[in-house]
């Protein structure tokens, strides 16, 4: 892929003009894609992003004319080197699926039959198109699985897909894909359902691929990192219809759009926390297709809408060298940028204090799952093993402080966040809340800890009661816990709204009438409705978009200045650990490995294994280099912890026998920031100095 | 997996001990005398006294429960208490007949059933499918005698195509039977053809939306292909359940319908035992029949074990 010169070819794989994609529903038709034109030429790479709802999978399905049977293209030509695709009947489309357009699906997990052999799957494709024999076919199998760097292509072949992890999963769909050696690619949000470390591996390989196979790719993802790493040219979508359009830096550099930039300051920085900035937020949501407005359809969330923009639609047109936009006043966009961003204006700082007495004390916490083998019935089980899920983590939280947690899905985070919330009984370890100790059950504990104590959990679609309305959910803590009289709970309930930004109108709503970040914001008001002193709250906006994760997290921030409230915050995503948290852990693997003030964990040195971690996460600016450091295969089992360092089998900085025989001390750089690593400190500093150093 | 099977073979030893516990007490619990019932109202208490004697009923009823036991595990099933035959060939030879029956109503209802589920799930929501769906609705509602009665009327009595009475004789062959088989068979496939065809269809139905059919699909695999190898070979699972575990209830359960009808097979003799009180042939049926669904079980686990690599391999 050459980045400085996208242009080098013009000669176009595929071309889309015009396109118009339908839904028929109950309730009438809905445009879900209005008019979309684009161009991939040969060897390009276009990124296709946008918010959920914002009709970039239908476009991808209407391309490959693979639409649900209400779904129906209403207009347009999709041209696949000069052929139009809307002219071919199903039999010639059964030509083109695989043989010259190839889909990469997002969810390899679902998107693989489970029923047949994994070799099979990729060598079917060989044997429909390449008119091999089964033995050939086979061959070729194995080679593609080579190609996509699997281990041990021979074994994989011979497995099925429940005994292989996502990321490898994602790449036997990858291979599938590339068998044919196809013209165009299409990626549908090929490693959004990956962990971080997986992501960053995933996107080597597609980008090593690109170099290896000349085909065209059309790249589909909400996350605007992932695109900056991966493709030339970008373009933005909103409710259905293209918003911008153009290479690359340009459009991360100097977007045209409001919305583009919008989007772009929703994305939490990994150089700067809540007390520097804070983040840019859209307001309101993404339009449904039936409550379209007339003019510009981005101007009711648009912060430089004008009068203008109401009345007629902008219509997108070039404005510089191969750069679109769709708005009346990219111009003012263009003058005004650099005053633009810095309304991501500096914060009044929150003093959180490094030092104090802890509001929880978690002291050698250990969950131990018992998996037992019985192999016949009324026999003894022949020994019994465990997962450790969580093994001796110790942790401080202080009055008004945020300690994030960050680790791959699989270390223990979740279960951590259960034990301390008394949902699972901890095997060992001692929870003190205000130096009291509580009892490991959430049962057993008096209604003063449960007050003190809240948590929101990832998945508000679950977490919240679907037959309680809104009034009822957030009312209910206000009843049990903080001992509101009947007369004056419904006013705390709409004050409660207030403070999480829902209107009153919303008391008599049931979850499924909300959007899921409002359910969400429903799910932080009952844990508020309690005024509690520590929040857990476990992956709270994972399941969301980016603007409304934006949003949230700068909820979950004024809500900390204004009520003092103290946050265990997990997540994956490092750039919003960072950016919400005072002090930050690290976990693998049931344990901790570094601990320190956020500031400190995001500077070297880092534990091996925090480096790794940053080192994948996606940046949204197409100038950062990162330096690649890549972790081997995924988490092993918590039932066979590897010995000495938990981390030796994937680490990339393993200095010897020592790693896997002994376990590593803790080291301290600087009185609060220490490490677990048996590299000295200034040697990992020395050799991770240029990590992240290009950002800044 | 020979592991998996031999577990399960315990179990169902376990369930058959169980099962012959509440079999005994139900028998002990049978109002009336056995002696009285054998000879008689009108047999003296001597006569009684003498034939309580023989057949052990003064001996304690933990005693008498070890001996049946006993004697039923190493195949001595006794005599018929009414007739005085071995039990044991009497059981077989109506578990034959069950099991011809059975076999001819699944090779009618599996393959049809599977079909119109297959056209169902494929036209979903189109009048084929909803005739299909309104169809097998209404067969699964009418019951056997319903169904059967109808049957008979239209085949045997209207167009006297064939008999409408099934009562073989004892070592008659299939073949030899056929004619015979036909109504009855029919009768039960009607119900449970109701039962597979919304089964298929409802799975069918949910593989066909997976993302890995539509990644078969997008392969460009033909057609028949990829309904073939990619959806039903994942939407006939439960389907195969279905049907494995349905062949204790078509050996063991079908006693209306072999009333009807008049043919001999275990269902309907464990209703004449009932009726004549003949506790021996009653405890023998009832613990083949027992056995017979924990085998049907067992199959069923093991075909949905073997066609679906998540079990066999862990």
């Amino acid at each position: 892929m050459d980045r400085s010169n996208p242009n080098n070819s013009n000669t176009s794989v595929l071309e889309i003009s015009n396109l118009y994609i339908s839904y028929a529903t109950e309730t009438g038709r809905l445009d879900a894609v209005r008019g979309v034109s684009l161009r991939i030429n040969q060897r390009g790479s276009y990124g296709l992003v946008g918010e959920s709802g914002s009709g970039k999978t239908t476009l991808a399905l209407g391309v490959v004319r693979y639409l649900p049977s209400n779904g129906l293209i209403r207009g347009g030509h999709i041209l696949l080197n000069g052929t139009n695709l809307l002219d071919l009947s199903e039999a010639e489309m059964r030509r083109v699926w695989g043989a010259k357009i190839a889909l990469v699906p997002q969810n390899p997990s679902t998107s693989v039959n489970p029923a047949i052999l994994i070799g099979e799957q990729v060598a079917e494709a060989a044997r429909t198109h390449l008119g091999m024999s089964r033995a050939d076919a086979w061959h070729k199998a194995l080679e593609m699985l080579t190609q996509v760097g699997m281990p041990d292509p021979e074994a994989v072949a011979k497995r099925y897909a429940h005994q292989l992890s996502g990321g490898m999963l994602q790449r036997v769909l990858i291979a599938t894909a590339l068998t044919t050696n196809p013209q165009f690619l299409i990626m549908d949000e090929p490693t959004t359902d990956l962990d971080v470390t997986t992501e960053a591996v995933v996107l080597d390989l597609i980008q090593e691929l690109m170099q290896r196979y000349h085909s065209a790719v059309l790249y589909i993802t909400h996350n605007l990192g992932v695109v900056a790493r991966i493709c030339d040219r970008v373009g933005v979508m909103y409710a259905g219809e293209l918003m911008e359009e153009g290479p690359i830096r340009e459009v991360f550099k100097q977007p045209l759009h409001p919305y583009t930039l919008g989007l772009l300051g929703c994305v939490p920085r990994i150089d700067a926390s809540k007390h520097e900035i804070e983040l840019h937020t859209i307001p309101g949501y993404i339009p449904r297709l039936d409550e379209l407005v007339e003019g510009c359809i981005f101007a009711p969330r648009c912060a430089m809408a004008e009068e203008e923009c109401r009345r007629a639609r902008p219509p997108l047109v070039e404005v510089a060298p191969g750069h679109l936009t769709a708005c009346w006043r990219w111009a003012d966009v263009q003058r005004d940028l650099s005053r633009l961003i810095s309304q991501r204006r500096a914060v009044t700082p929150i003093t959180a204090p490094d030092e104090g007495t802890p509001l929880l004390e978690a002291r050698g916490i250990k969950k131990y799952f018992k998996i037992s083998s019985r192999r016949l019935p009324f026999l003894p089980a022949r020994g019994s093993s465990a997962v450790k899920a969580v093994d001796d983590i110790s942790i401080d939280v202080r009055k008004g402080f945020t300690l994030g947690i960050v680790g791959e899905s699989g270390c223990g985070k979740t279960t951590l966040a259960r034990c301390i919330c008394g949902l699972e009984e901890p095997t060992a370890g001692e929870i003190r809340l205000e130096g009291q100790k509580l009892s490991p059950m959430v049962t057993k504990r008096p209604r003063s800890v449960l007050k003190n104590l809240q948590m929101v959990f990832q998945n508000p679609d679950v977490s919240l009661n679907p037959q309680h309305t809104v009034a009822r959910i957030v009312g209910r803590p206000l009843v049990l816990l903080s001992g509101v009289r009947k007369g004056e709970i419904v006013e705390r309930v709409i004050r409660l709204l207030r403070s999480v930004h829902l209107p009153e109108s919303y008391l008599n709503r049931l979850p499924h009438e909300l959007s899921g970040g409002e359910k969400q914001r429903v799910a932080i008001a009952r844990a508020f409705a309690a005024d509690p002193m520590l929040m857990v709250c476990d992956e709270p906006i994972s399941s969301l978009d980016v603007s409304v994760q934006a949003s949230l997290m700068n909820l979950l921030v004024e809500l900390q200045k204004l009520k003092g409230v103290a946050y265990l915050f997990i997540s994956h995503d490092l750039a919003a650990v960072r950016h919400i948290s005072d002090w930050i852990a690290v976990v693998y693997l049931g344990r901790l490995w570094e601990v320190g003030p956020a500031k400190d964990v995001f500077a070297p040195p880092y534990h091996p294994y925090t480096e790794a971690l940053l080192s994948a996460i996606p940046i949204p600016d197409p100038d950062v280099r990162q330096e690649r450091i890549r972790l081997k295969g995924s988490v092993p089992s918590a039932v066979n912890i590897p010995t000495g360092c938990r981390f030796h089998t994937r680490c990339p900085r393993k200095t010897g026998p020592i790693c896997e025989t002994e376990e590593p001390p803790w080291q301290y750089s600087g009185p609060n920031h220490r490490i677990r690593c048996h590299i000295p400190l200034d040697t990992l500093s020395e050799l991770q100095k240029t990590v992240l150093e290009s950002s800044k | 997996m020979l592991q998996y099977i031999l577990r399960r073979l315990g179990f169902i030893l376990l369930t058959m001990l169980l099962a012959s516990i509440i079999i005994f007490a139900a028998t002990q619990l049978l109002p009336g005398d056995v002696a009285q019932m054998i000879m008689g109202r009108w047999a003296s208490e001597k006569a009684l006294e003498n034939l309580r004697e023989q057949l052990g009923l003064h001996r304690p009823v933990y005693v008498q429960y070890l001996d049946w036991v006993g004697h039923f595990f190493i195949g001595d099933w006794g005599k018929s208490l009414m007739t005085g035959v071995e039990v044991r060939p009497l059981v077989m030879r109506r578990l034959r007949n069950s099991a011809m029956l059975a076999g001819l109503s699944l090779v009618f209802y599996v393959p049809l059933g599977v079909f119109l589920g297959v056209i169902a799930a494929l036209k979903h929501d189109k009048p084929v499918d909803e005739l299909i769906s309104a169809a097998s609705m209404a067969f699964a509602g009418l019951p056997e005698f319903v169904t059967g009665l109808l049957l008979i009327a239209f085949f045997a009595l209207a167009l006297d195509l064939l008999p409408a009475n099934s009562s073989i004789e004892p070592d008659a062959g299939f073949l030899e039977a056929l004619p015979q088989l036909i109504l009855p068979a029919i009768t039960v496939s009607l119900t449970s053809l109701a039962y597979i065809t919304r089964m298929t269809r409802s799975s069918t139905i949910e593989v066909l939306k997976t993302d890995y059919a539509r990644a078969a699909y997008l392969k460009g695999l033909p057609r028949s292909q990829v309904l073939i190898k990619h959806v039903l070979r994942n939407a006939l699972l439960p389907t195969v359940t279905v049907v494995a575990m349905g062949i204790g209830w078509l050996i063991g359960g079908l006693i209306v319908t072999e009333s009807m009808f008049g043919y001999p097979g275990l269902g309907r003799l464990v209703v004449y035992g009932i009726q004549r009180r003949d506790l021996t042939l009653i405890q023998a049926s009832s613990m083949l029949i027992v056995a017979i669904y924990g085998v049907s079980n067992l199959l069923a686990d093991v075909l949905y074990a073997v066609l679906n690599p998540r079990i066999r391999l862990g």
